[in-house]
């Protein structure tokens, strides 16, 4: 394949030097501190992140202006925060003419679109100045969530401290110390459909994407993509907002990355063909044909 | 010479002086406008453009305009605006390279009918240019009964008389898309091979919406992308209503959808509708070449 992991400049591994982030985050505190290092030196007027909505572990998106604001949203919400949906307003009732926004690979394709193929997203394009992705396999709706933890798990929602997909496993934690693991194998009927023809592992389209994956515990993998991407990274690092560490140098590495990137396309490429021919004679559409 | 030059200069009379009139005596034959000379093309490989308003609000031709000066450039360049009722004292469509097209069509009236037939004949390439043009939007609500014309009751999209061949759906589209399709029109008209194919690649999957069809509507997040399996919950559809009908309820849109005024503008921006990898991957390198063509 050798596309699995979109175009870059560099990669590595990094954590931020911030602790009061590094504490909330869910791994590397990367999206956090550079929108709040972008904050602070004007890159941007404020971000679309996932916030916290009316029900625990429910993320809502929101447009963060302040620091306080984008520690609120720290730690990763397994379902839906459709935050492109405040790609438009944010540049409206908000005012921004510099945005940021942190999100999943389909939504940095979304966002790229809305650029290059601006239909009812006016003005908006030449404002995104900084555009975060995450690595993503899968999402969940929210009652898949509750499913999983209140069923599966045996937790209540309010007592989750939180939530991580790793090493093979879905893993729980609760705010007294507990820790429920459910294999991976579980999760899977659970899972958004409409991720099943996602064909985007490491969030090619962000100016900058990461996420926990090649990296050890606390640490990110962190991937600079765009012209735009590579100079405000620059400019973190020569501020001192990141620790980083080579890729070669970690452990598990680029590797693994690559590996589970060829899984989930490999996987996603076979669903899209089945869908060509589902019914008889006659099959599903395909959105990238 | 850009086109305000080309402006000032027929203004202070320098380019071509018009000859003094033959002696007439009668004074109101002397009063009668002067015939202009046709205006001396500074860039003969501009592409001809008509703007040809049918049942439309004007709306698609002030998102052009809102271009501001690159609509200039867009002007000096690489667009002839042969014609355009709104800007331009033509009168009649003569044949053109691109008519872009605002605005559908009422069939009981005759003028309009004859204007899109004539418009497809004499155009080389049409295209639908807003919710109008492309599927109806609010026209689609029409059912006559009013003053001074009651009679005038039935709406279609262009796309249902005529043959088009590309679509720029919104209400309002963007400037930017626009400004896009103009630019990439040159290119695929006027271009050397490599820039042919990049204007085909970029312009497909708006030939493709003019192919699917002239309906649209909310329900096309439901019927093509909900219902398909495809729906991943980003709120692109909510982002680009123009009448804030979609909001994301649980991560899915849920449309309103009498509130809905069927532009299309949702389920074309969905990046579930269509997604050419290829072409927007590359989005830093496009919206380079675009701006760069407008510098």
């Amino acid at each position: 394949m050798g596309t699995e992991l979109g175009n870059y400049k560099s990669v590595v591994s990094a954590r931020c030097t911030d602790k009061e982030i590094l504490k909330g985050a869910q791994d590397g505190g990367i999206v956090t501190q550079l929108f709040a290092f972008a904050l602070e030196s004007g890159i941007i007027d404020g971000a679309i992140v996932a916030g916290n909505g009316a029900e625990p572990w429910r993320p809502e998106p929101v447009v963060a202006t302040t620091r306080a604001e984008l520690l609120a949203a720290r730690g990763t919400k397994y379902n839906l925060s459709p935050n492109m949906s405040l790609i438009k307003e944010v540049t409206r009732s908000y005012g921004m003419d510099k945005v940021g926004i942190v999100g999943t690979p389909c939504q940095m394709q979304a966002l790229r679109k809305g650029q290059v193929y601006p239909i009812g997203l006016r003005d908006v394009g030449d404002k995104i100045a900084l555009a975060v992705g995450i690595f993503c396999m899968e999402n969940f709706p929210y009652q898949s969530i509750i499913q999983l933890v209140e069923d599966h798990a045996a937790m209540k929602m309010e007592s989750v401290k939180k939530m991580e997909i790793g090493k093979g496993k879905f893993w729980v934690y609760g705010k007294r110390g507990q820790v429920v693991q459910l294999p991976l194998k579980v999760t899977h009927k659970y899972e958004q459909p409409g991720c099943h023809v996602c064909l985007d592992y490491v969030a090619n389209l962000g100016d900058i994407s990461t996420g926990s994956v090649g990296s050890p515990d606390g640490w990110s993998t962190v991937f600079v993509r765009s012209r735009n991407g590579d100079s405000v990274w620059a400019k973190a690092i020569a501020a001192g907002c990141f620790e980083t560490q080579p890729m070669e140098k970690v452990k598990p590495g680029l590797e693994l990355v690559t590996k589970l990137a060829n899984e989930k396309i490999t996987k996603n490429k076979k669903t899209l063909e089945g869908r060509a021919t589902f019914g008889v004679g006659k099959g599903l559409r395909n959105p990238y044909l | 010479m850009g086109l305000l030059s080309n402006v000032f200069k027929r203004n202070t009379g320098d380019a071509t002086p018009q000859k003094p009139a033959v002696v007439k005596t009668d004074a109101a034959e002397q009063l009668k406008p002067k015939p202009m000379n046709k205006e001396v093309k500074i860039v003969a490989k501009k592409i001809e453009v008509g703007y040809v308003h049918m049942s439309g609000c004007t709306g698609c031709l002030v998102s052009f305009a809102d271009n501001y000066d690159k609509l200039f450039t867009i002007l000096d360049r690489y667009v002839e605006l042969c014609s355009c009722l709104a800007l331009i004292d033509a009168r009649h469509m003569d044949t053109m390279d691109i008519a872009i097209v605002e605005g559908s069509v009422c069939i009981q009236d005759k003028l309009s009918v004859d204007e899109i037939k004539e418009t497809r004949e004499k155009a080389g390439i049409v295209v639908a240019l807003g919710g109008c043009a492309c599927y109806g939007n609010i026209t689609r609500f029409c059912r006559g009964g009013q003053q001074n014309q009651p009679q005038l009751e039935s709406f279609v999209p262009i796309g249902d008389l005529i043959k088009v061949d590309l679509y720029i759906p919104g209400c309002a589209p963007t400037p930017q898309q626009i400004r896009n399709v103009c630019v990439m029109a040159y290119l695929l008209l006027r271009g050397d091979d490599k820039q042919k194919e990049l204007a085909t690649a970029y312009l497909t999957p708006l030939m493709k919406l003019a192919q699917g069809g002239t309906e649209a509507c909310g329900c096309d997040l439901m019927t093509n992308v909900i219902n398909q399996g495809l729906c991943m919950g980003c709120g692109s559809c909510s982002a680009s209503c123009p009448v804030r009908a979609i909001t994301m309820e649980y991560g899915k849109p849920n449309i309103e959808r009498d509130l809905c005024i069927k532009c299309g503008a949702c389920y074309a921006q969905c990046p579930r509708s269509f997604f050419n990898e290829a072409i927007i991957s590359q989005y830093e390198a496009i919206d380079d070449a675009v701006k760069g063509a407008l510098q």
